[in-house]
């Protein structure tokens, strides 16, 4: 399962990361032998198992509309690298608008 | 251009709604109907409406953001730490359902969430959960009037997921772009609900909106909020020669903030298309972004592989399974929906399709109507209700600056003034100024009388008003001598007011008739 440097820096670039030359070697070997372990999976015979996207035996697992306390302020920004105006503080993203969902 | 190359300019819009705007309060862009025979215009709409839920989607943080102060509605869920566990907010899945069901959607029996992954600083996790192959509703429809003509859309999907953070753009002491981000809104229900490309015209996507804003506010899914952000839309427009079935390249547009805001960007962009294609181009697939102050669209920066977005099923949270009898009970809780209600009124209450309309507009005043009409099975009561009501309530309404789904008066008491009215124990000029001077736990009746406002039975007060009217106006009352007998009327007019308006007409009349009719 050998990656290519493209994909490196594809998956890099969604990521938002920049990499030298050297990391995405790195990356790519790394990546590649990750993904060469979970393709060991592969060799399983699958044939007789039915599709799932959970492993878990559970289904409609909820809770009530309730609002409970929420974390005071300092712990949210506790290990905040910047803060300001009691929110964190960032460097303005390219386009500088919000994103949308 | 060739012939095949489908000009169709399909616009989405993704709706953040969450205005206090209503149909009624909408104001209408008057600006000429872009009329082209060769292009037809093929619009679709993408909304997300935030779900009127207490608590957030997937912790128990209070969904309230708007007046919150800033990270005061946060926790290890929503801020995305690592280890957090989260946990569906099952009125969430529940309102969105509601909002299938008033669409006529299938609902899916069986339905998972999913990790939408992305990187940008309001969105904590890096992933916003959110739902992929498996949407909660699917294959509706949404029939809205326009132009008096009734439109069917189609409606793709009504699928859950969560809000972002906010970001607040300032610039640093040293001229740097920084962003705070505020993570009160992270986490915060919403809806996705995807039309199909079935609209025709800018005027069709507002009034599709309008329509659909309605029975989300009566079915109490979202507040549709359009300036607070709880409905917002996106569109995607396209253009393509008449008679062709291919659709065009779309350009999607964002950021329109209001009813008004759609339909002017719209009706912008499908002449900026048909500019472009009239000249021999071709238009590009891009996002572009409403201006509003400037009244354009303009392309924004795609980011490369902006749609590689990597979803999976998210592993944290079981699928659902929505058994018949969920659903059923889910669809306990549809109340009767706007277009069902509009009708009721005219065929039961004997209203025009205008008045309606207006009436059923917001819930609490299509409830308000009948409450009111309830107390008095009264031939008339209708009639005079909705006048009432269309005139002098929303007059006041506005004069106070309430909400429109806020009285001034309660139900109670129009419904005692009515009673008044009806009995002729009022005249409609002191009903006027009672309704205005009525507060909160008063009564009518007790009103006007604490206010005088009550006819003036007493002969005599109206006899020494009248003879002073006619002392005061001779030429008038010479002119009715003389036998130009409406002059009266001026003189009755006077009257009654000299009797701060109490007076009965009728009764005035007479006196007056007497008074003049008698020789001198």
């Amino acid at each position: 399962m050998e990656l290519t440097l493209d994909e490196v820096r594809h998956v890099a670039a969604l990521a938002r990361l920049g990499l030298t030359d050297a990391e995405q070697e790195l990356m790519r070997d790394q990546l590649s032998s990750i993904l060469g372990h979970i393709n060991a999976l592969n060799e399983l015979d699958t044939e007789s198992i039915p599709p799932t996207a959970s492993v878990a035996a559970l289904q409609n697992v909820w809770r009530d509309d309730t609002v409970q306390s929420s974390l005071p302020r300092e712990q949210v920004l506790m290990n905040a690298p910047r803060q300001n105006e009691g929110c964190f503080e960032v460097d303005t993203p390219l386009g500088g608008e919000e994103s949308s969902s | 251009m060739e012939a095949g190359s489908a000009t169709v300019i399909m616009v989405q819009f993704a709706i953040f709604a969450r205005s206090l705007e209503t149909g009624r309060g909408v104001e209408i862009d008057v600006t000429e109907t872009i009329a082209s025979t060769r292009f037809e215009t093929v619009i679709g709409l993408e909304v997300h409406a935030q779900v009127l839920t207490k608590s957030k989607m997937y912790c128990s943080c209070s969904a309230e953001y708007a007046s919150a102060e800033p990270n005061t509605h946060v926790c290890h869920v929503c801020m995305g730490l690592p280890g957090a566990l989260p946990v569906i907010n099952r009125e969430a899945i529940e309102l969105c359902v509601l909002t299938g069901l008033a669409l006529d959607c299938t609902i899916a029996p069986f339905s998972k969430l999913d990790r939408k992954n992305y990187v940008y600083p309001d969105l904590p996790k890096g992933y916003q959960v959110s739902q992929y192959d498996l949407p909660l509703c699917q294959n509706g429809t949404l029939v809205f009037e326009s132009n008096g003509e009734p439109v069917t859309a189609g409606i793709t999907r009504v699928h859950i997921e969560e809000d972002t953070g906010r970001l607040l753009h300032r610039t640093a002491s040293d001229g740097s772009d920084i962003s705070l981000v505020d993570l009160n809104r992270s986490g915060v229900p919403l809806m996705e609900i995807v039309g199909e490309p079935d609209l025709r015209s800018p005027e069709h996507a507002r009034d599709y909106l309008i329509a659909l804003r309605q029975i989300l506010r009566y079915i109490g899914a979202s507040t549709g909020n359009m300036e607070e952000g709880a409905f917002r839309c996106d569109a995607n427009v396209s253009l393509r020669e008449a008679g062709s079935t291919e659709f065009g390249a779309k350009v999607e547009i964002k950021n329109m903030n209001s009813f008004r805001a759609v339909e002017r960007a719209l009706r912008y962009e499908v002449e900026r298309q048909q500019g472009v294609l009239e000249a021999g181009g071709t238009i590009e697939q891009e996002t572009r972004g409403w201006v509003d102050a400037r009244g354009v669209t303009v392309g924004q920066r795609t980011k490369e592989a902006a749609h590689d977005y990597r979803y999976f099923p998210e592993p944290d949270l079981p699928p659902l399974a929505l058994g018949a009898d969920i659903v059923e009970r889910i669809a306990a809780r549809l109340p009767e929906l706007p277009a069902a209600r509009r009708a009721r009124f005219v065929e039961a209450f004997g209203l025009g399709e205008p008045e309606a309309a207006i009436l059923t507009g917001e819930r609490e005043t299509a409830d308000y109507f009948e409450s009111v009409c309830e107390s008095a099975p009264a031939e008339g009561r209708s009639r005079l209700a909705a006048n009432w009501i269309l005139n002098d309530l929303f007059g006041l309404q506005r004069e106070r600056g309430l909400p429109p789904d806020r009285m001034p008066v309660s139900a109670d008491q129009l419904a005692g003034l009515l009673d008044m009215l009806e009995a002729d124990q009022i005249s409609a000029r002191a009903a006027k100024e009672l309704l205005a001077q009525l507060g909160p736990g008063e009564t009518a009746i007790d009103k006007a009388r604490s206010l005088n406002l009550l006819p003036l039975d007493d002969d005599d007060a109206i006899r020494t008003a009248a003879l002073e009217t006619i002392e005061a106006f001779p030429a008038a009352a010479d002119d009715y001598r003389n036998g130009k007998k409406a002059a009266i009327g001026r003189l009755l007019g006077e009257t009654i007011k000299r009797t701060g308006g109490r007076a009965r007409p009728d009764a005035a009349r007479a006196i007056l008739e007497e008074l003049l009719n008698s020789p001198s």
